[in-house]
């Protein structure tokens, strides 16, 4: 690699850096993104320009190609589908890395590390580690997809010695990689693509949909560390660098989900959590009555309240409440109340999610706060509006040491003058447990589609 | 121009055994070739201090922003296409090749489609007028 080209992929990495460092705040973030583009350019332009790339036509046609299918998906993408678009991205980064691999296995001296048959042995660990790696993203991913666009069910499939297989066919990978490294047999390698490929469905199909975000941030790690093993066999600091960004930021980000439900990480790995079983299993009978009132009942309070916070869930993005939700909440400003958004940190489908959805929706995102800013206002505000989130309100999470989410810190919503809750029917939560919230004094349940019920909280506020 | 490809792969071939017999001159002749035994341990030097940077910086964005940073972080991950463009450079067909060019589109998609839905993301995000 000449001096000329290092300094490329080093300018490439610092881009990066830079572009992820926008993000820490909204009105850096645009130029972030920009910066991110014109590294993928540089380092895009530095490797063409590298004598051994040649055949400029067909890459030009591939690249072209992948271009206009990402463009066109990335365009018309609804945002609350973006959690199984991010999912199907990284199955894809997956694949790429095991394509690279099996490409630089087959013609090492594209790459310099040897000639086929005679590759170094460093290179040959690093290769199939990067194998493994992206193949276990990219079936991995395809499960998380399918679990989050419902083609694959949500609940967790659980089977006897299912921790055991995983263990053996583990431990299968790292003997059949350690005989590749020996043998560099063309048959081994797929050998452990293919394992890799099973151990990735095998890891995701005991986890539930709502552990979907950690899920995802998990395999968004995974992609990293795939890109970095490929690094290691190209001797590329860019695609190393890159990589380790990449790989921490989704285990911090899987870091975060897991501590906003009080869980472990292997906890939501080892699944099994959530689903339908969990919530008829604990079908223990409810006599207590919860209080049900009208959508013409909450206008008029809501209309005569000087404060009120939002808590929007998964929910409002399943029934797309997001835009008549920012109406109701236009009206009630303009009617002179202070209207906020309380945002938990695992509400969604994926980190973030339901600020970009309110976002979408045009609410500024000065008036979205996160828990640990909002949560003490709570017993200060006059009406507390929950659309679409259940287990993140609970109560019984603070008081009830049997509760299975006992320990999650929760928005405590309770502490507001009157709670209205706009849900379904009574059915608990993902988590299997009944909210106590229903059955507080202060509590008023809004039955019905979360769309509905905002839009005839507005044709009351309108009168 | 495949006679050429292949005399520069031979040549780089070459250059690389020299590299490995010339120990004294390792140090100057390993940019060029590719030393690659010289090359992990610095690479591990540089994977755990990009972590650091990585760790730093990720904890500095602000939660409102997590799904574009799972956007970006998927677009950039897709620098894979680096090696993905070195596998479909040599001009004649083979099997790896191809693998390349398929590495290339897969990449181009992830590429494209993780900094379009940022930016749409992105520009969603307003403060109170």
């Amino acid at each position: 690699m000449s001096n000329l080209t290092t300094a490329a992929y080093l300018i490439s990495s610092v881009l990066f850096i830079l572009s992820l460092r926008g993000l820490s705040h909204p009105s850096t973030a645009r130029r972030g993104n920009f910066l991110g583009i014109l590294g993928m350019t540089i380092a895009i332009v530095t490797t063409l320009a590298n004598p051994g790339v040649l055949s400029y036509k067909e890459i030009g046609i591939a690249f072209l190609i992948g271009g206009l299918i990402g463009t066109s998906i990335a365009v018309r993408i609804q945002m609350t589908a973006l959690p199984q678009l991010v999912a199907a991205f990284h199955s894809l980064v997956g694949l790429a890395a095991v394509f690279v691999a099996a490409s630089a296995y087959y013609n090492p001296s594209a790459f310099n590390i040897g000639v086929v048959g005679a590759i170094p042995m460093g290179s040959l660990i690093e290769m199939s580690i990067g194998t493994a790696i992206g193949a276990v993203t990219f079936t991995g991913s395809i499960i998380a997809f399918g679990k989050l666009q419902g083609f694959v069910s949500g609940n967790p499939l659980v089977f006897k010695g299912q921790h055991f297989l995983n263990l053996l066919l583990g431990l299968g990978i790292i003997a059949l990689i350690v005989k590749f490294c020996i043998d560099q047999n063309q048959e081994l390698f797929w050998l452990i693509v293919a394992a890799s490929f099973v151990i990735g469905v095998l890891l995701i199909v005991p986890i539930g949909g709502a552990d979907m975000p950690v899920i995802v941030s998990m395999l968004n790690s995974y992609s990293g560390w795939a890109a970095a093993g490929i690094g290691f066999t190209l001797s590329n600091n860019l695609l190393i660098i890159t990589g380790a960004l990449v790989g921490s930021s989704g285990a911090i980000l899987s870091y975060i989900m897991c501590k906003g439900m009080n869980r472990s990480f292997l906890n939501v790995l080892l699944g099994g959590f959530g689903g339908e079983q969990a919530a008829s299993a604990d079908g223990v009978k409810d006599d207590r009555q919860a209080k049900q009132g009208n959508a013409a009942d909450a206008a008029f309070m809501m209309k005569n309240s000087k404060t009120i916070i939002i808590v929007p869930g998964y929910g409002m993005a399943v029934a797309q409440a997001q835009h008549a939700l920012r109406e109701m909440g236009d009206l009630l400003k303009a009617a002179g109340a202070e209207v906020r958004y309380a945002i938990h940190p695992v509400a969604g489908r994926m980190p973030g999610h339901m600020n970009v959805l309110l976002a979408e929706a045009n609410v500024p995102y000065d008036e979205v706060l996160e828990l640990d800013e909002i949560n003490r206002d709570f017993s200060e505000t006059d009406v507390a509006f929950v659309i679409g989130a259940n287990d993140v309100t609970n109560p019984a999470a603070k008081t009830d040491k049997t509760s299975a989410i006992y320990g999650m810190p929760i928005l405590d919503v309770e502490n507001a003058g009157q709670v209205f809750f706009v849900k379904r029917g009574m059915a608990s939560g993902y988590a299997g447990v009944q909210n106590e919230l229903f059955f507080r004094d202060n509590t008023l349940m809004l039955f019905g589609d979360a769309k509905k019920v905002c839009e005839d909280i507005i044709k009351g506020l309108e009168n | 121009m495949s006679e050429i490809s292949n005399q520069l792969e031979n040549l780089s071939y070459k250059a690389q055994q020299i590299a490995n017999e010339a120990s004294q001159l390792a140090s100057s002749v390993v940019d060029t070739s590719g030393g690659h035994s010289d090359f992990i341990i610095f690479g591990i030097t540089v994977l755990v201090l990009a972590c650091f940077v990585g760790y730093y910086v990720v904890w500095s964005v602000t939660p409102a922003l997590h799904s574009p940073l799972m956007g970006v972080t998927n677009a950039i991950s897709s620098v894979i296409i680096v090696g993905a463009l070195l596998a479909a450079g040599p001009i004649d067909s083979t099997i790896s090749k191809y693998f390349g060019l398929v590495a290339v589109g897969l990449a181009a998609v992830n590429i494209f489609g993780g900094f379009v839905v940022t930016n749409r993301m992105l520009s969603m995000f307003k403060k109170k007028l």
